[in-house]
Formats: structure tokens, C-alpha cells, sequence
């Protein structure tokens, strides 16, 4: 019964990963950068939907979509200001400018919100969890929700792409950008785009992430970003079910070494994974293999 | 005279600018006009020039991203810690020396364990992967345990107590709270002459054949392997000498606390010195010095803005790399640099008698 409770645990934790990692993912994809700033903005959706809650008294929805909507407009302020005068600059130069982005993204947040960890109240405070086989399995609401809204994201998100005209034009872009814009898609507002749902998602994923373990600091969001990056590259980066995947895998992963390894070297072992799984296959789980030619 | 090369020159320019600086910062406290805060950061600014520089041989010259740097920096550390604190019978320089040297060739040994698997890797993988070596080296000393006692040294991965120490044993690593009551070793001096050292290794080893080898493996591996160079070989060669540099930088600064804790070293510290390369440089070695040392004053003389300072270092820091990026400015600056060569060209014609427009 353990065994099962520590699984469905470990993919909740996963469901979050995954949901960050997708940010992740599809920027990397499309942008070809490592947006370091992520984790950062799933630190603010969550001090919003916070403030929503806590200061405002709004209901729960209220906040979660509050805080989308902030983090949605932030993403995209951030890639207009910061990321697209950089378009053709090398790789490094961006990745340098994601870290600007991310230590300004704190230290406003130190600013704004000081540095006392705040107590996050759960969005679904009152609601009560599941329990299965006469009580000897309880499930959390929080757990739930997690898992049910990181299936519902990823079935949307494949249907965005695979199936829209906007979807199209994102798989397009991250295939060949100079290919798309000749056949009459806007590059500019196809990545604009991206870092839109990203950093949507990302607030989502920071509402969750609170919601299971209730301190909020300004720098809640560094750890689970670096996580998460770690389950994008796993998984295959510029590959949304690789994300997934990896995001699932790498939390169950945790669960399991803190259950019956050591609580102090799970973080270890996490990592320890990524570089066997890269070890042996050298561009993730899901990635696509790189050719190189002469 | 035999006229020297452009790098020779380059270099030497190189080591009279730390010499000058050392001369006019030593002459300075010693006329005691610097103050308490700058003479605080004399040490941590030798340990992130040398930590740059030798980032720089893996990210500039090597070409390959690494993103835990500060785990072989943490090696080093406590390792020095370890050697300085259990050999308090010989006199300070020595154990100080000792320690350096000691945290460099354990960093050098990590280097070798982490780069095997690591230079299997290109790219974004290879750099998530040193991140992830990063975090599992700050995961691993956070819960080591080393004590001494007149039986020796003692090691454990669980508690303090487990260690069983004699009684006058102290307990040198204790897990998160890291290593406590550390004799301050470290000075100015020894920093000096550590970032000369590094600065000699980096640039022989640059203008050797090795180095042409291991910056032909970055401009291109296909065509380098083609050629017979040694990929596996070179690439060990630079990531390992990087590890073995910044294990001394770490021996050094932790010698300068009377505390260290792992956490110190942990992904921000890894990016920190990533950023004094990059601002610097890539593959530049004086631009590696001079931002580790303007950007480790920075924040100190940002002081003054109190909460608003680290907020204004990360807005620096991006407007710094939107302007040396913009397309618009660098094409004024290659006009200018063409104008000027134009009147360079022009005005030695002109010394040498002849009409600039003779027989071009």
C-alpha cells in the first residue's frame, strides 16, 4: 500500500516538474535558449494568486487566474524587453541575459515581498482528499488536482499543436525559422506566443507547487526550476511529451529515494539518473537524434 | 632585438597589469587608505580571478558550457579545510600551501571522475549535465562528516557522532553546517601569487601545442579529428586543469573564513563566475581578470543603495549584454575600427615619403 501511495505521490510532484518543464521545453524548442528566468515566474504567479487570496480575500479561482494572467503578460513583457533584441546574438549572450532576468525577478520579489517566507494557503483549503480500500490509501485534494490538470494541460497542449493552425506554426518555427517566415508565418509573434502559454503554465504550476508544500520565499521557484529543466533534458529538450515523461519520471524518482534511500542525498540520486539516462542516450529520452554533417 | 609575437606582448601585458594592481593595492593599505570593506574583498577578488580564468580554459578555449564550476571550487575547499586543520602543527604558510595544493589535486581527481562521462555529451546536454555534477557534489558534502582525533582522521555519511572520535578530537566537517573555527590563513599575498600561478598555467598552456589543439577541437571537432588530434585527450586536458585551478581557488577562500558551508558553492556561485566570463570574454583571459574583479567590487560599492543594490547588479548586468549585442551599435563600432585603421594606414604612407594613393 506504500508502494502505491509513494508512487501516485511521486507522480503529483512529477505532474508539477512536468508542467514547468513544458515552459522549458517549448522555448528551448522554439528559441533554441535555456530560459533560466522560468523558475523565477513561477515564483511570482504564486506570490500573486498569495496576495490574491491572502490581501484581497478573492476565492481561489479568482487568484489562480489572476496570477495566469500577470505571469502570461510577464513572460511576454520579459521576451520583448530582454530576449528578442538578443535574436542573433550567440547562445551564451541569451542565456547570460536569462540569469540578469532571473536574479531581477527575485530581488524585485525580495523587494516587494520581503525575504520572510510566507504561508501559502492551499486553493483547495476545505476540500476534502479521497480515501480508497477502507482508508488505508488517502489521497489529498491537492495530489488529485495536480495530476488531473497536468493530463488535461498535456491532451490541450497536444491538440494545440497537432491540430490548430497557431499549433502548426509553432511546430513549424522550431523546425526552421527562416523556412516558416517565408511561407507567411510571423516568427515574432509565434515565440511571443510560446513564452505566453509558457509562463501561463508556469503560473499554474507555481499555485500547485504551493499549494503542496506551503512556504513561499523568493527564491521558492530556483530548486524546482532547476528540477524541472533537469526533467525537459531527460526527457528530450524541444519535446513536449518528453517533458512529460521526464517531469513524471523525475518525480517519482524523488519520492521513491526519499522513501527508501536517504531523505538527504535525493537530490543526488535525481541527478545521478539524468546522467546515466544521458550516458546512454545521449540527447534524452525523447529526443530527437542530432546528425551531424560534414 | 628580436621582435616579440603579438601574444608574447599580449601576455605580458597580461601579468604588469596584476602586478601594477597588487603594487598599487598593497602601497594603498599600507598607507592605510583602504578601507575595512575593500580590504575584506581583496582575497574573495584573487579567488574569482582565478576561478574565471579557469572557467574561461572550459567555456572560452575548450568551447564546451559548464555550469558546476563551484562544485570543484567546494572540493578544493574542503579539502583544504580538512589539510590545514589537521596538520596545525607546522607554521601557517606551509599548511596554507599544503592546502592549496592538496585541494587542487583532489578537485583535479574529481575533474577526471566528472569528465569522463561528461565530454561524452554536446552542447545543452553536456551543460545540464555539469550542473547536475554540481548539485550532486553540494548533494554528497552536504551530509559528509570528517573529524580528527590523535587516531587519525575519521569520515561519515551520517551524523557527527557516528564519527566515534577520541576525546581532543574535533569534528573539521559537520554536514550542512559545514566546517567551523577555521583559522584564517589566507592573504592578500598568497592570492597574488596563486592568480599568477593560474595566470601562467592558463596562457602556457594556451600557446602550447596542446592549446592549439584544444581550441582547434572547439572551432571544429570533425575537421580537428581528421587531422589526428586527440579529442578525448584534449578536451580531458582542458576540463581537468580547470578543475584542478579552481580547487586551489577554493583551498584559498575558504582559508580566508573562520566558516564555510556547502551551500555556498552551490548553481548561483557556478553562474556567478560564468557571468565574469562571458562579460569578459570568451577565450580572454585580461577580460576574465578585470570583470571578476569590477563585478566582485560592484556590488560592495553599490552599497549605498541598500535593498535596491543586487536589483540594480541584475539590471546592469542585462542592459550590459543588450548593448554589446546590438546589431546597430556593432556596426558603428566595426565603421570606426575601419576608419581608424584607414587613418593609421594613411599617416604611416605618409612617414615613408610616399603618396597614399601611389599604387593601390
Amino acid at each position: 500500500m506504500n508502494l502505491l501511495l509513494n508512487t501516485i505521490n511521486g507522480i503529483s510532484l512529477g505532474s508539477i516538474y512536468a508542467i514547468i518543464a513544458l515552459g522549458y521545453t517549448m522555448v528551448y524548442g522554439i528559441a533554441k535558449m535555456l530560459n533560466f528566468a522560468h523558475g523565477d515566474v513561477i515564483m511570482v504567479g504564486a506570490y500573486i494568486c498569495f496576495c490574491a487570496m491572502s490581501y484581497l480575500s478573492l476565492p481561489p479561482v479568482v487568484g489562480v487566474v489572476m496570477a495566469m494572467v500577470v505571469c502570461t503578460i510577464l513572460g511576454m513583457v520579459i521576451e520583448r524587453l530582454a530576449y528578442k533584441p538578443l535574436r542573433s546574438a550567440p547562445s551564451l549572450a541569451v542565456l547570460i541575459t536569462a540569469i540578469g532576468v532571473s536574479y531581477f525577478l527575485q530581488n524585485a520579489a525580495l523587494l516587494i515581498w520581503k525575504s520572510d517566507p510566507k504561508v501559502f494557503p492551499s486553493v483547495l483549503a476545505g476540500i476534502p482528499g479521497l480515501e480508497f480500500f477502507g482508508g488505508e490509501l488517502r489521497l489529498t485534494a491537492v495530489t488529485i488536482v495536480t495530476i488531473l490538470a497536468n493530463i488535461v494541460i498535456m491532451l490541450a497542449l497536444t491538440t494545440f499543436t497537432g491540430k490548430t493552425k497557431t499549433g502548426k506554426a509553432m511546430r513549424a518555427v522550431s523546425e526552421d525559422k527562416g523556412a516558416a517566415q517565408l511561407m507567411g508565418i510571423d516568427v515574432n509573434r509565434t515565440i511571443s506566443l510560446t513564452f505566453a502559454i509558457g509562463s501561463g503554465l508556469a503560473a499554474i504550476a507555481g499555485v500547485l507547487l504551493c499549494s503542496a508544500y506551503p512556504t513561499l520565499m523568493p527564491t521558492t521557484g530556483s530548486m524546482p526550476g532547476i528540477k524541472a529543466f533537469t526533467a525537459a533534458v531527460l526527457g528530450g529538450i524541444g519535446s513536449i511529451p518528453g517533458a512529460m515523461l521526464g517531469g513524471i519520471l523525475l518525480g517519482v524518482i524523488e519520492i521513491f529515494a526519499r522513501a527508501y534511500i536517504s531523505t538527504q542525498l535525493s537530490d543526488a540520486i535525481v541527478f545521478a539518473v539524468l546522467i546515466v539516462v544521458l550516458l546512454i542516450r545521449p540527447t534524452g529520452l525523447l529526443g530527437k537524434k542530432i546528425t551531424e554533417k560534414v | 632585438m628580436k621582435k616579440m609575437t603579438k601574444t608574447t606582448r599580449s601576455n605580458l601585458i597580461t601579468y604588469a597589469i596584476v602586478v601594477i594592481a597588487f603594487v598599487i593595492v598593497q602601497a594603498m593599505s599600507s598607507a592605510g587608505k583602504v578601507s575595512s570593506a575593500l580590504g575584506g574583498q581583496l582575497v574573495p577578488i584573487c579567488v574569482y580571478i582565478c576561478m574565471a580564468v579557469s572557467l574561461n580554459l572550459t567555456v572560452g578555449i575548450l568551447g564546451e558550457l559548464s555550469l558546476g564550476h563551484a562544485g570543484f571550487m567546494s572540493v578544493g575547499a574542503f579539502t583544504g579545510v580538512i589539510v590545514s586543520m589537521s596538520l596545525n602543527m607546522l607554521p601557517g604558510p606551509a599548511r596554507l600551501l599544503l592546502a592549496i595544493v592538496i585541494g587542487g589535486i583532489t578537485a583535479a581527481i574529481a575533474g577526471v571522475i566528472v569528465g569522463v562521462p561528461v565530454l561524452r555529451l554536446q552542447g545543452d546536454y553536456l551543460a545540464i549535465v555539469t550542473l547536475a555534477f554540481g548539485e550532486i557534489i553540494k548533494n554528497l558534502l552536504n551530509n559528509a562528516y570528517v573529524g580528527v582525533d590523535s587516531n587519525g582522521l575519521h569520515f561519515s555519511g551520517k551524523d557527527a557522532a557516528s564519527l566515534h572520535l577520541a576525546e581532543g578530537g574535533t569534528v573539521l566537517l559537520n554536514g550542512p553546517m559545514g566546517a567551523t573555527g577555521i583559522q584564517k590563513q589566507s592573504t592578500f599575498f598568497a592570492g597574488f601569487l596563486l592568480v599568477l600561478v593560474v595566470l601562467t598555467v592558463t596562457l602556457n598552456l594556451i600557446r602550447s601545442r596542446s592549446g592549439r589543439a584544444i581550441m582547434a577541437v572547439r572551432d571544429n571537432r570533425i575537421a580537428a579529428e581528421s587531422v589526428g588530434i586527440n579529442i578525448t585527450k584534449y578536451k580531458m586536458m582542458a576540463f581537468v586543469t580547470s578543475a584542478s585551478m579552481a580547487g586551489m581557488a577554493g583551498a584559498l577562500y575558504a582559508l580566508n573564513y573562520s566558516s564555510v558551508l556547502p551551500k555556498k558553492f552551490d548553481f548561483n556561485t557556478s553562474i556567478l563566475v560564468l557571468v565574469f566570463v562571458v562579460l569578459g570574454g570568451m577565450g580572454n583571459i585580461r577580460g576574465s581578470i578585470i570583470a571578476a574583479t569590477v563585478l566582485t567590487i560592484l556590488p560592495e560599492a553599490l552599497r549605498f543603495m541598500n535593498d535596491y543594490r543586487m536589483l540594480l547588479y541584475a539590471i546592469v548586468l542585462i542592459l550590459v549584454m543588450l548593448v554589446s549585442h546590438n546589431p546597430v551599435l556593432d556596426n558603428l563600432w566595426t565603421q570606426f575600427k575601419g576608419k581608424l585603421a584607414f587613418w593609421k594606414r594613411k599617416s604611416v604612407n605618409a612617414e615613408k615619403g610616399g603618396g597614399s594613393d601611389g599604387k593601390s
